[in-house]
């Protein structure tokens, strides 16, 4: 197969496959979340869940003062690299491009070298935050496979993003059908790993402020 | 002209003196991108070379490539047909000729077996033989009886190189490339839809010259197809710092900035297009504020779109996502059912979670 | 523009109208050759002097935008010497203001500008007369004399 062949096939049949799964992976997962259901609370309520639920789901995105400390690395690597993520993710045209052909609307980007800046500054974060879970001995501990399979799919698509813009290790049109490639492998395996967290820590975060707030403590 | 006179003997002979020919050495060396310390190589290697013999096949064409060909104004046709080389079998050319066209094709490939450039232009159509035809000889028996003796092949265009567009999706006729067809004799692939004049040329007389050149993967002469339009392209400062056109005509566009949103496939095309250009070095497609279409790759016309840009995938993302959202709703309702009576069932015999429910991943 | 204006010399002569190989295009970015490209003829012209060496210049490889290829050849100028051939079409072989400096300019048979050189030389090699030629001139001129001996 050649390069030319290679890259019409990532964007043509494969990305048609990872789209499907992704999004009925995604649904089938909600529906299995919903559907399980929670015990009934049978106490009187004494306070509003919705509004215990819906503060949680804002509040919680801070982290509270004795877990900063605790996990002062985790919680500024991990700011790091979420933020990079968001930034390549959204505001990088050609990766607009994409949502724009499949919501129908874009948005202005960022200008590419500051994207590209951007990139680097979290492929570091990635490698440290890998580097962290290998060294610390309870992280290393509680470390199965599945963590570190998530960890390489995140920061597979980041490395060869870069080196599809800078154009080096290979003919152009492979190293863009292999960043393609590792984004479909990404989706692929989304709905069914702890990334979920994407999707799922937000019903997470309002269940736990819901409890809190039908019982009438603050979220 | 006698067939056994050098090439240099033959200018002489017809009045062009050795001054014009150094001053055409010199010219064709710039057009084939040599340093000028090349050009005593050249001169010293034309002079002494015999008129090589070249047929040339056009099959599922638009005669795009022999137009552009006969733009060429480095090394013009009548150069090349005239001087450098023996051409002696051009069907559109010599259409006038009929019987004694096909009689001349036959003779230069007795005379100069093993030795003959075979030039192709066109798709072969396998479907049906009928579909293309030349004197009633069909094209696949065309071309396989005439590169029997040749010394190689140089496909012109990208019909010829790829497919191009007979090739594109339904392929009603089955049309494949030379490579497709021929597996035994070397091949050049000049492709293009059509290719720059001065490649085609310069492609030609380079092997005429020193045989043949380096070829990159997809057999394409790296001196033309070496570099990607984008990194040879003068728009490049713009994409690098994210200026876009968003549109034909709107401000971006006017300004001259890079036009990777309305599809441009420069990133992933090989050309000469952004450094010799068109109609002598006029401009080329992205100067005149049109995207490039990747005209010298393979399924260029299959390529998910002229105007949408090579990031986005080429199916119909909406629609997948909708129908899969579908599926999964049904397959969800189902495991999401099952799930909560069994949940309902262990309620009801009290049954108490133990670590290893919590363990579980999903 | 292009910062030319460092190098103070004073452009007289023609004044070509010699128009530049690339031909008109949109809003030209200057590539900053063309200062680079002096500094080649300046060691070019340096290493001949002092070697003998020659040296020759392809314009037509290095890219320029059309203004910056004027420019060139309105700082190099016009000098004593102006050839012009009648050879597969018209060139022009030209010294520029700085003598060791030469310009050649070839046209095809339709007018089409198909090449441009700078040589740093003592005189372009086209220019001189090839032994090849001269001795079919010797052969023409043994048959015109043996002619008019016959004839007068």
């Amino acid at each position: 197969m050649t390069d030319v062949e290679f890259l019409l096939w990532v964007r043509g049949p494969a990305f048609d496959i990872a789209t499907i799964i992704l999004c009925a992976g995604i649904v089938v997962r909600l529906l299995e979340i919903f559907l399980m259901g929670r015990k009934p609370d049978f106490a009187e309520p004494r306070g509003s869940a919705m509004a215990g639920g819906m503060r949680t789901v804002f509040h919680r995105t801070l982290p509270d003062p004795g877990t900063l400390k605790r996990s002062s690395f985790t919680i500024i690597t991990g700011w790091v690299f979420h933020i990079g993520l968001f930034v390549i993710i959204f505001l990088f045209v050609p990766h607009i491009l994409v949502f724009e052909r499949a919501l129908g609307v874009g948005w202005p980007g960022l200008p590419s070298n500051i994207v590209d800046a951007v990139t680097v500054v979290t492929i570091i974060a990635l490698l440290a935050v890998l580097i962290h879970r290998l060294r610390d001995p309870v992280l290393r501990l509680l470390s199965e496979f599945n963590d570190y399979l998530v960890w390489a799919v995140t920061t597979l698509p980041v490395i060869t993003g870069w080196l599809a813009f800078h154009r080096v290790g290979a003919a152009p049109p492979a190293l863009i059908g292999i960043h393609i490639l590792s984004v479909e492998l990404l989706m692929v395996l989304f709905p069914f790993t702890k990334l979920s967290h994407a999707f799922t820590l937000w019903i997470a975060r309002w269940y736990n402020g819901a409890i809190a707030g039908y019982k009438g403590i603050k979220s | 002209m006698k067939k056994d006179q050098t090439l240099g003997e033959a200018l002489r002979s017809r009045g062009i003196s050795r001054r014009s020919f150094l001053k055409f050495c010199a010219t064709t060396a710039s057009m084939m991108a040599l340093p000028p310390s090349m050009i005593p190589v050249i001169a010293e290697t034309l002079e002494k070379m015999r008129r090589p013999s070249v047929i040339w096949l056009s099959f599922q064409e638009c005669t795009g490539c022999t137009e552009s060909i006969t733009r060429s104004n480095s090394a013009t046709i009548e150069d090349l047909i005239f001087n450098v080389i023996s051409l002696d079998y051009h069907h559109t050319l010599q259409a006038a000729s009929g019987e004694a066209a096909e009689a001349a094709r036959k003779a230069a490939m007795e005379e100069n077996w093993g030795k003959y450039l075979v030039v192709v232009d066109g798709s072969i159509p396998t479907g049906n033989p009928g579909f293309s035809t030349i004197a009633g000889i069909s094209n696949v028996d065309m071309l396989a009886e005439t590169v029997k003796g040749a010394a190689a092949i140089v496909a012109v265009g990208t019909c010829a190189s790829f497919g191009g567009i007979p090739k594109a999706d339904p392929n009603p006729t089955g049309a494949v490339s030379v490579s497709d067809l021929v597996t035994d004799k070397p091949i050049i692939n000049v492709p293009g839809c059509p290719p720059i004049p001065v490649v085609i040329t310069g492609v030609l007389v380079q092997f005429l010259t020193f045989g043949l050149p380096e070829l990159d993967s997809l057999s394409r002469p790296k001196a033309f197809y070496g570099q990607s339009i984008h990194d040879r392209c003068y728009r490049r400062p713009f994409y690098d710092k994210g200026l876009f056109a968003e549109s034909f005509d709107d401000e971006g566009a006017k300004k001259g900035w890079c036009l990777y949103k309305l599809g441009c496939k420069g990133p992933t095309t090989y050309n000469a297009c952004a450094t010799a250009k068109w109609n002598d070095g006029t401009s080329f497609p992205i100067e005149a504020g049109h995207p490039c279409l990747g005209c010298s790759e393979p399924d260029f016309w299959d390529g998910g779109g002229f105007y949408k840009s090579i990031s986005t995938p080429t199916g119909d993302i909406g629609r997948n996502a909708v129908y899969a959202a579908g599926a999964g709703l049904l397959a969800g309702a189902a495991i999401g059912g099952v799930l909560h009576a069994r949940k309902q069932a262990a309620v009801r015999k009290h049954q108490r979670a133990t670590i290893d429910d919590l363990g579980e991943e999903s | 523009m292009e910062k030319i204006e460092a190098v103070s010399i004073t452009v007289e002569g023609r004044g070509a109208s010699r128009a530049p190989v690339s031909g008109c295009s949109s809003p030209s970015v200057p590539t900053g050759n063309l200062i680079p490209l002096l500094h080649e003829i300046r060691h070019a012209l340096k290493r001949w002097l002092d070697e003998g060496q020659t040296h020759v210049i392809d314009l037509r490889t290095i890219p320029m935008s059309p203004g910056e290829e004027q420019r060139l050849l309105e700082v190099l100028g016009d000098g004593e010497v102006r050839a012009d051939l009648a050879a597969l079409g018209s060139s022009e072989v030209m010294e520029t203001a700085f003598p060791g400096v030469w310009l050649v300019t070839h046209h095809n048979d339709d007018g089409v500008l198909v090449g441009r050189f700078i040589e740093i030389c003592h005189i372009p090699d086209i220019l001189k007369s090839q032994a090849e030629d001269a001795a079919i001139a010797l052969q023409r001129l043994d048959d015109l004399l043996s002619n008019a001996e016959t004839t007068v």
